[in-house]
């Protein structure tokens, strides 16, 4: 061709990349003559769904097949294991479940440890949502200012949320029971011992405080990245414009970072209404039901008595899928509302 | 070139003769939790059973006790469980066991040795069939700190104490050692029953039916309720945790935080190797109540599984280790109170014990002949752990005063009533 000049020829061997290359383009080759069959047999648009397939089955045998499994529990009864010998009950286990005299009395309910964990569970996510949005807002404005050590201090908070729940409990348990660490600092300043997980106030706050201590880095993270994405112009022409510094945050900062509160909130409500491991661990449920959460109250129906009531348990958590799902509706909804 | 192929071919022979000895042996899986050393003991009969019986190995699946009573009868219904297993809740499996009558090769054996426990091993109805063997009987009882009470200088109760007097007592000490707990009861129902049949609760009617709350148990209840409003019972064990969870105090006990601790002879293992010479311990007869002196007898069995592919090799085990002189190794070193009658007769002489645990067990194994008619029954009872965990759960809320102890009686007829109605749909 006139103008190009021709590539140097080179004697060089193929690299060991271009090698190790060759069985993958010789598997691509083997899977393309079939899938183009498959194009031409199905159209183009339809192919979509193979490549959909592969997912669709582990989805059906591990996450849609137990909820249908679980929600044929909920309509039968026994101590059976198998669904096929189970008797069908009909809305029995629902019935039985909200059988209450007012349901904001759980004394008056015949299940009344379900309406108790429901009223705790309530109390738990609405005091952790709250202080878990607040503190995580203001440890990621705070994080995102020029400080000395800002690489470490995101670390830092960030360093509980890769522990297991499990651990996280254990170690507060350590610090909060009779002759733990917190207690020796009473103590040692000379104050009386405080049996934390003892006197029900103290262990619905220790519960909620741990929850937060051991979930908030990933919130600060999601505020963290939402304060990061906001263009620094705008916060300079408010500079040139001297408006007061609480008034930016205000007017500025946080409409700008409202869809990441959206995703914050949802996400800890979600969790909130979900938690089970750490309050498990910290407190078994109590003293008394204090602390008794609605997962705790379904494992507890279905596998610690002696009679494993798998119907009631089902049903109760169909009733906490329920929830999940408005909770999960009311996130898109408002998401949508925002894009809108 | 000639030796080569001779020792390639014998080689060859060998690999051919291990594959097919290898494919005649059966494995047989047996769940097994402990509270003590017992896993090791067990570890041990069993090298030496394969030793003797070459076509049979049987993988211990060491678990902890909550996995037997939460996630085995789970995996039972599921058709998944072991061959073998040892188990607490004896009439609540009973269902699962294997019948190994047509497997024994001496029935009779079983019936003259373990007769009286087999029936807590059989559904109701059943009269003769021989799942397994008790690998203990257990009897509850409480453990004293002695060395506490030298240091108050207070005597302690005598034999024929009440649960009143030794309350009185316990408080004393505490108050002058400055120790946390005077008395501490694990938080089961199987122990708090161990209280209450002294008082003259019958638990079961006539007709073999829950009759739970009666006088005896509403003064047993009363008792624990008060104890913890004076501080003689800590808030730390009943009240600490909700519903059915289990909670023990021998982490405090062995630290030498309570004065009396009501828990039962399995302890005594593990309170003879970790307490060492650390302070004195005694057991002490179960204190008296208006009707007994009785605690609740309970233990564990080796039982074979239903689902088994290996009945025979499953009867072979079992009488292995059921016999005489193992089971005598077993319960001699695991310390355990024996479950077979010609060896509880014999007596055992447990070398590995100290002078303290020699002493408990004596204290325990004699408590076994003082138990009340009522406390065998309910040990006997199909549905004892409904029972059981339907009074802790409303009395834990009764002392975390979530409700009144009368509110509690209503709620522990009507659970138990719930989950037997739930146990009954077919």
């Amino acid at each position: 061709m006139p103008g190009v000049e021709p590539l140097p020829k080179t004697t060089a061997r193929p690299s060991i990349v271009a090698w190790l290359g060759i069985p993958f383009v010789l598997a691509m080759r083997i899977v393309d003559y079939p899938m183009r069959a498959l194009q031409r047999a199905l159209g183009e648009q339809r192919m979509a769904y193979v490549f959909l397939l592969p997912n669709l089955i582990f989805f059906s045998l591990f996450v849609f097949a137990p909820i249908v499994i679980n929600v044929i529990f909920s309509v039968t009864g026994g101590p059976a294991l198998f669904p096929s010998e189970r008797p069908f009950v009909g809305a029995g286990q629902y019935a039985y479940l909200f059988d209450c005299g007012s349901y904001l009395d759980p004394s008056t309910c015949r299940e009344d440890h379900f309406w108790r964990g429901v009223a705790n569970t309530f109390r738990f996510t609405a005091s952790q949502v709250v202080a878990m949005v607040l503190l995580s807002l203001l440890t990621a404005v705070v994080l995102n200012m020029k400080i000395r050590g800002r690489g470490f201090f995101r670390a830092v908070y960030f360093f509980p949320v890769l522990l297991s729940p499990v651990v996280v409990a254990l170690i507060w348990k350590w610090i909060l029971q009779r002759d733990g660490l917190l207690n020796a600092g009473i103590i040692g300043l000379g104050g009386e011992r405080i049996l934390f997980l003892v006197e029900p106030g103290w262990a619905m706050f220790w519960a909620v405080f741990v929850s937060i201590w051991a979930h908030m880095g990933f919130y600060t993270l999601i505020l963290l990245a939402g304060l990061q994405a906001i263009p620094s112009d705008i916060y300079e022409a408010a500079e040139m414009d001297a408006t007061p510094r609480w008034r930016v945050f205000l007017r500025l900062t946080l409409p700008l970072l409202w869809p990441n509160l959206i995703v914050v909130i949802v996400l800890a409500l979600i969790r909130g209404v979900q938690t089970f491991d750490e309050v498990f661990v910290l407190t078994g449920g109590g003293p008394g039901t204090a602390t008794l959460m609605i997962v705790q109250y379904i494992y507890e129906t279905a596998f610690s008595n002696q009679v494993q009531n798998f119907g009631l348990a089902a049903a109760a958590s169909v009733v906490l899928g329920v929830v999940l799902c408005l909770l999960t509706g009311l996130q898109l909804a408002l998401s949508r509302r925002k894009a809108a | 070139m000639k030796t080569t192929r001779l020792l390639l071919g014998s080689g060859l022979l060998a690999l051919c003769l291990g594959a097919s000895q290898a494919q005649a042996q059966t494995t047989l899986r047996m769940t097994w939790y402990s509270d003590g050393n017992e896993g090791e003991v067990m570890t041990d009969l069993l090298r030496r059973f394969e030793e003797k019986n070459k076509d049979i190995k049987v993988v211990l699946d060491q678990v902890p006790f909550k996995a037997i009573n939460e996630n085995l009868p789970v995996q039972l219904a599921s058709n998944q469980g072991p061959d073998i297993a040892r188990v607490g809740d004896l009439g609540g499996i009973a269902k699962y066991m294997l019948d190994l009558r047509p497997h024994l090769q001496n029935p009779a054996y079983f019936e003259a040795s373990y007769g009286p426990f087999l029936s807590w091993m059989r559904v109701p109805g059943d009269t003769s069939s021989i799942p397994g063997y008790m690998t203990q009987l257990t009897v509850t009882g409480p453990f004293v700190n002695k060395t506490l009470f030298e240091q108050a200088g207070i005597a302690m109760p005598g034999p024929k104490a009440t649960w009143e007097d030794w309350a009185k007592a316990t408080k004393e000490v505490a108050a002058k050692v400055q120790a946390p707990f005077p008395i501490a009861v694990d938080r089961s129902g199987h122990r708090f029953f161990g209280i209450a049949i002294g008082q003259g609760a019958k638990v079961l009617n006539d007709k073999d039916e829950p009759a739970v709350i009666d006088d005896g148990f509403k003064r047993a209840a009363q008792l624990v309720y008060d104890w913890h409003k004076a501080g003689v019972m800590s808030k730390e064990l009943w009240g600490a945790v909700s519903g059915t969870a289990y909670r023990g105090a021998n982490d405090e006990f062995k630290n030498a935080q309570v004065v009396m601790y009501m828990s039962g002879s399995w302890q005594i293992g593990q309170f003879d190797k970790t307490i060492g010479s650390a302070f004195d311990w005694v057991a002490v007869p179960t204190p008296c109540g208006p009707a007994n002196c009785s605690g609740m007898p309970g233990g564990a069995a080796l039982v074979g599984i239903k689902t088994t592919q290996h009945p025979k090799e499953v009867a072979r085990v079992i009488e292995y280790l059921a016999s005489e002189d193992v089971a005598a190794e077993f319960y001699q070193r695991s310390l355990f109170v024996p479950g077979h009658l010609g060896i509880a007769k014999k007596g055992l002489d447990y070398k590995d014990a100290s002078p303290l645990g020699k002493a408990a067990l004596k204290v325990f194994s004699d408590q076994v002949n003082l138990l009340a008619p009522a406390a065998n029954r309910l040990q006997g009872y199909v549905n004892n752990r409904v029972i059981f965990n339907a009074t802790i759960s409303r009395l834990g809320q009764a002392i975390t005063g979530e409700s009144t102890l009368d509110e509690a009686y209503k709620r522990i007829a009507s659970d138990v009533d719930q989950q037997i109605a739930e146990r009954n749909k077919k």
